[in-house]
């Protein structure tokens, strides 16, 4: 009996207008953790890395904790199995790995690509912040890489119009400099 | 005509355009309206009610006469000012408002019929007989009315919406405006400066004073390399700041492509929303005229842009020109034509105590009674110490003084302040928190005052952002003071126009106050004064003086109208950028998506969600065919849906029960580890607000689904209760829709497919749930219905769900069975009475849809104190019910009920029909609804009509449960 | 017009989502008379002033806030989460 196929949420070709590249990312381990009042700080000690406050991302390895809402933050990347047996009683854990398409935006026009999608500031972000925003309609997790570089998560279901209207903003942008 | 030596236009770059199907040519830097007056074109418009002939009035955007479509090939953009529209190569604009053409126009007979189309006409004649009203009024009316056309056509033009954030917006770069950013932006400040204009420098370039010692117009160039060199700073040109909204967000629209070319991809238009901590307004001034006898003659201008066309842009619209003024601003311009070789014939100027003017003849005391030249100003008469007097001149220019453009300062109800020494209103302080004003729309008008007010304006704005302004030798500039002397309507015969957009005229508003709309915002209503494309920018004041004159009052008691945003007009397309087609909404796809299409399924959306409506066969014609064989398979086989549009939710916590205790009607608490529940939530106020089912998947973890519609909502809910009423537990939950997908198994075969899946047979009681693996992937197993069969539903995570869709429908198809969409989904749910929103629409109680034993008397929950009362329950309310007809034929959702022999109203119905469909298993349409005590008039025959569609059916109630009602096949 | 999350910081209002008075949170006991019912269900001031009501961060953090704002001149006074827990989180 075969065994059953994994699919990407677009498996989409990187495209790039004008500098700006939207590629969707390999699929990581999302995990997220949601500690019992009073947890957060016993969480991160498990894990050997800070409980994110609010619009951090926790940075340790190859594991991220990316704050991600109310009492809420994804673990990305990878956490052994036994650390996260450990969280039993500290918090609510979910597999996410498949909730959410991860893309990402790279190149000197992205903030002002972003600027089309996203009602937030993003000039003069930096790694290690994170925001819980929407993109258009859609939810969003916006995850600063660094300069240029943004990393995006919305619903899996959602793919296909956030890649659309990324790439729309993007040819858009493209088209004024000339 | 050009003017050799002047302006700003770049004379190496001719431009060909057309106007009215003529070519013309102008040079690049050249707005329409300059290239026309290059090429005296005189007369570019109709006027909307009268139809009389219009040239350009202005050179900016309140422009009220030039209005023209511009023709591209794929958008005919209507009402574009020609003073804004910038000359590109191929530009095709039209005159618009006359027909046949723009020099002979049939609907001018309105002007000859102008004594019975005074203010009030529409109200006063097309009142009686009232039948008419729709038949022949209207139809007249929409002819003679609008202005320009639009195409017809789905606007297919790319538009764009964009988020910008700063510290300091600088609204207007004029000497205050410029002065503004250059503080602030050297001070450090993130600034932004929009200016609307194609070119940054406002008056200054048009202004042939000196500014530190240079010409104006250099030391803006200076200014602006300064400003474009530092990071801290954008610059917006083609950018009109229109609205000013709470909390430091304003509204501007940018210019991208509108005055090129058309390219591929770029936007017409965006659609900024800034969002500022502080800002300053120096957005100018705007010149307004003096009403006397047919001032509306083509050639009749506003003196201030006669400066604008000579100097920006080279051109004059006359050769022999007049000015008339009752202030000193016209002097400049008179200086600047001379000097340009333009006749200045003479200055009329209705101070007695005006200056002279060297080498111009200045008539003091002079009012200007009449212009003549219907199709072009060639004379004018005006009156000088007590006679007539003729003067034959091809352009006059008008001024009656400067209104400070005090418009956004009112966006967020402030009242402006009127000022005696200036003859206008300027702008209360603190209208608009965050925001100072400056320059001339301050009321400060000298350059000098200008420079000031701005760099003051940028210090204080400063200061309020915690940075220190700095030292600044201010730029020496003329500091020549205002005078004017009041003058709004020159007395005497025929008529005077206030508002040239609308047709409204002196006698209009004195005849509207004679009539009793002495209120300012009734007599606007009665006239429609200030309430074309240009909002009244130069007729605004002036009407509220006419009005102030005829009712005894001074301006300050006669009030001011209110502006609102937009400041000037913003297309709907760029508003709603990105909003047509795929944009409109989000698109969520199931993983089964492309398995649907390949099968072509037609899709339904389902919220945002597109879902397959049915899978139809070769030789199958209908819906209903597909729909009627996807029942029976179900029924008799088994079938395979995609339900992982429900909304799943995650809940963990020693205080997980306790919560779902509270949160559901029904107790949840006592579902043993394995095993899953129906539950029914309610709102507060004792209503039903979703249904969905309740997993125990460990002692302390719950999955808990809800309907399709109400997956956002419940999540909301959920958030609400938790966090306002209890926080503390120990508990927390999280969506987790969109990490499964999940598949109905359904039918007398849904055991033996789901153990060919799984390799092994399920061994899961009704309402039973359990970790499974399928095919080496983990997995969930639930057996539950939704269609009245023995039921599974088998969930694994995302990524694998194409895979078991294929999986799944191939091995249903070896056993006769296949995949089904929506329409059977629905069919067999109404078949077994189970219910949807149709149903629970937000007005029924648990009581209604018969499941008041699911409110737990037992516990607290939300929604139980408010079901609980006494009108939320009991004979008088409409209660669920099956419907099934007598006869074959169609019934619909929505019809009402009424017992047999009543007369057919609103207050004798019974009830109404939520659901329908064709039931392929009891050969008869059926129908859930709600009637009145309904559970006690089972077998009772009503009338079921939509008097919409034409529907009169007589039905036997039944029980809602049609199929199975023991439920056995569920539980076998 | 813009509010500031407790957690996300200033945001847009096209971010939350707009529930009603701040009365929903002072629920009454379970068998409180009809009267404090129906006060809380239906019962509504209008005023011209300062009011409070709920907002929740939909396209943001999830957090249920109660906002305090100015119905004449529109000023946001305050923006609080609704959950009492917060001040002890915060506090650690
Ligand atoms: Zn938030």
């Amino acid at each position: 009996m075969p065994d059953l196929i994994a699919k990407p949420a677009l498996g989409a070709v990187a495209v790039t207008h004008a500098g700006c590249t939207l590629a969707e990312a390999a699929a990581l381990t999302i995990t997220a953790l949601a500690p019992f009042p009073g947890q957060a700080a016993a969480v991160g000690a498990e894990l050997g890395l800070a409980f994110p406050a609010p619009n951090t991302v926790s940075e340790g390895g190859a594991a991220r904790l990316v704050w991600a809402g109310r009492d809420l933050a994804f673990l990305i990347g990878g956490a052994a199995p036994e650390r996260l047996a450990a969280l039993n009683g500290l918090a609510a854990v979910t597999d996410q790995s498949d909730a959410w398409v991860t893309l990402t935006l790279t190149g000197p026009p992205t903030v002002e690509v972003l600027a089309r999608l996203v009602p937030l500031d993003l000039r003069g972000t930096a790694r290690g912040q994170v925001f819980r925003t929407g993109l258009g309609h859609m939810p969003l997790v916006l995850i600063a890489e660094g300069a240029d570089s943004f990393t995006l998560m919305t619903f899996r279901s959602m793919a296909r119009t956030a890649w659309h209207e990324i790439e729309e903003a993007m040819v858009k942008v493209a088209a004024r400099s000339f | 005509m050009r003017i050799d030596g002047k302006g700003r236009i770049d004379r190496t770059r001719p431009v060909t355009f057309t106007f009215d199907g003529r070519p013309y040519a102008g040079y690049r830097g050249d707005t329409l309206a300059s290239a026309l007056i290059a090429n005296d074109v005189r007369v570019v418009g109709r006027s909307f009610k009268y139809h009389r002939p219009r040239g350009i009035l202005t050179a900016g955007s309140e422009e009220p006469n030039a209005l023209v479509e511009v023709v591209g090939p794929a958008n005919q953009t209507p009402n574009t000012r020609a003073t804004v529209q910038e000359l590109f190569e191929g530009l095709v604009a039209r005159s618009q408002n006359r027909w046949p053409s723009l020099s002979l126009d049939l609907l001018e007979v309105n002007d000859l019929a102008a004594p019975f189309l005074s203010a009030g006409f529409y109200y006063k004649t097309f009142m009686w007989p009232r039948r008419f009203w729709e038949g022949i009024y209207e139809p007249l009316i929409r002819r003679a009315a609008g202005l320009g056309r639009l195409s017809g056509k789905h606007d297919e033009g790319v538009y764009e919406k964009a988020w910008a954030h700063c510290d300091l917006l600088v609204i207007g770069a004029g000497p205050a405006g410029l002065m503004a950013a250059l503080v602030a932006a050297r001070a450090g400040a993130d600034v932004i400066l929009c200016d609307e204009s194609a070119e940054m420098g406002g008056r200054l370039l048009s202004d042939e004073g000196q500014i530190d010692g240079m010409p104006a117009a250099d030391w803006t160039a200076a200014v602006l390399a300064e400003l474009a060199s530092l990071p801290n700073l954008r610059l917006m040109p083609r950018t009109t700041v229109t609205g000013a909204y709470d909390d430091g967000t304003y509204g501007a629209l940018e210019r991208v492509g509108l005055h090129r070319s058309p390219r591929p991809n770029l936007p017409r238009e965006c659609f900024w929303r800034i969002v500022a901590k502080r800002s300053i307004l120096a957005a100018g001034a705007l010149e307004r005229g003096i009403a006397f006898q047919d001032n509306d003659r083509p050639g009749v201008m506003l003196a201030g842009s006669l400066a604008t066309y000579l100097n920006r842009y080279g051109v004059s619209p006359g050769k022999r020109v007049a000015l008339f003024a009752n202030n000193g601003s016209v002097r400049a311009t008179a200086r600047s034509l001379k000097a340009a070789g333009v006749e200045v014939v003479a200055i009329l100027d209705s101070r007695p105590d005006a200056p002279d003017e060297p080498g111009i003849p200045v008539h003091k005391g002079a009012t200007v009674l009449r212009a003549r030249g219907r199709m072009g100003l060639h004379s004018l008469s005006f009156a000088h110490e007590g006679r007539v007097h003729a003067l034959e001149v091809d352009c006059l220019g008008v001024s009656g003084g400067w209104n400070p453009a005090v418009h956004l300062t009112c966006h967020r109800n402030g009242r402006p302040r009127w000022s005696d020494e200036l003859a206008a209103f300027v702008p209360m302080e603190g209208a608009v928190p965050g925001m100072r004003v400056a320059g001339a729309a301050a009321g400060s008008f000298s350059t000098h005052a200008c420079l000031a007010s701005g760099a003051e304006a940028a210090r204080e704005s400063l200061a309020a952002l915690g940075r220190d302004g700095g030292a600044l030798d201010l730029p020496r500039a003329e500091d020549a003071p205002y005078r004017i002397a009041p003058l709004w309507t020159v007395p005497g015969k025929g008529r005077a126009w206030l508002d040239f957009a609308n047709d409204v005229t002196v006698k209009d508003v004195t005849l509207a106050a004679q009539e009793g709309f002495r209120s300012v915002e009734h007599m606007k209503r009665y006239t429609t004064q200030g309430m074309a494309p240009d909002q009244g920018k130069s007729s605004n004041v002036a009407a509220l003086a006419v009005l102030a004159d005829a009712t005894g009052r001074g301006i300050p008691e006669t009030g001011t109208t209110t502006f609102r945003p937009p400041y000037t007009p913003v297309s709907i397309a760029a508003m709603g950028a990105g909003g047509r087609g795929a944009g409109f909404a989000p698109q969520r796809f199931l993983t089964s998506d492309q398995a649907s299409r390949d099968r072509a399924a037609p899709m339904v959306e389902a919220g945002l969600w597109y879902r397959p409506s049915y899978f139809p066969k070769p030789q199958e014609t209908t819906w209903r065919e597909a729909c009627d064989r996807e029942v029976r398979m179900v029924r008799e086989t088994v079938g395979v849906s995609d339900v992982s549009t429900l909304g799943k939710i995650d809940v963990q916590g020693p205080d997980a029960a306790r919560f779902l205790d509270f949160v559901y009607s029904n107790t949840m608490s006592t579902l043993p580890v394995g095993k899953v529940r129906y539950g029914l939530m309610l709102r507060e106020d004792g209503h039903v607000l979703d249904d969905g089912t309740c997993a125990r998947l460990g002692a302390q973890h719950w999955l808990i689904t809800t309907t399709t519609a109400a997956a956002g909502l419940v999540m909301r809910h959920l958030d609400f209760v938790h966090q306002a009423f209890c926080a503390g537990w120990q508990l927390r939950f999280v969506s987790v829709t969109e990490a499964w997908a999940q598949f109905a198994i359904a039918g007398p075969q849904a055991r033996a497919l789901v153990a060919s899946a799984l390799g092994r047979a399920p061994e899961l009681g009704f309402m039973g749930c359990a970790p499974v693996t399928v095919q080496g992937v983990a997995g969930r197993l639930f057996r539950i219905s939704f269609s009245g069969e023995e039921g599974y539903e088998l969930a694994v995570p995302t990524r694998f769900g194409e895979a078991l869709f294929r999986d799944l429908v191939a091995r249903a198809e070896t056993m006769g069975g296949g995949p089904y969409g929506m329409e059977a989904l629905n069919v067999l749910r109404i078949e077994k009475g189970f219910i949807t929103h149709a149903e629970i629409h937000g007005r029924v109680t648990a009581f209604d849809i018969g499941m008041e034993k699911m409110v737990s008397g037992k516990k607290d929950c939300i929604g139980k104190a408010a079901a609980m009362r006494p009108g939320m329950q009991g004979a008088a309310r409409a209660q669920m019910v099956g419907l099934k007809p007598l006869s074959d034929d169609v019934i619909t959702a929505g019809a009402h009920l009424f017992a047999q022999g009543v007369d057919l109203g609103r207050e004798t119905s019974a009830g109404y029909v939520t659901s329908v469909g064709y039931s392929p298993t009891l050969h008869s349409h059926l129908a859930l609804g709600f009637l009145a005590n309904g559970r006690a008039r089972h077998g009772e025959t009503v009338r079921l009509v939509d008097r919409l569609r034409g529907v009169d059916v007589l039905c036997t109630v039944t029980s809602p449960v049609f199929h199975d009602p023991k439920g056995e096949k569920l539980r076998a | 017009m813009r509010l500031t999350c407790p957690l996300c910081g200033p945001r847009d209002r096209r971010e939350f989502y707009y529930y009603g008075a701040a009365v929903y949170l002072d629920r009454p006991a379970a068998d409180a008379p009809p009267e404090a019912w129906d006060e809380y269900l239906h019962l509504r001031d209008n005023p011209a002033g300062v009011t409070q009501d709920l907002w929740y961060h939909e396209q943001g953090c999830g957090s249920w806030l109660k906002v305090t704002r100015n119905t004449v001149t529109h000023e946001i006074l305050a923006v609080d989460a609704v959950s009492a827990a917060d001040a002890a989180e915060e506090a650690r």
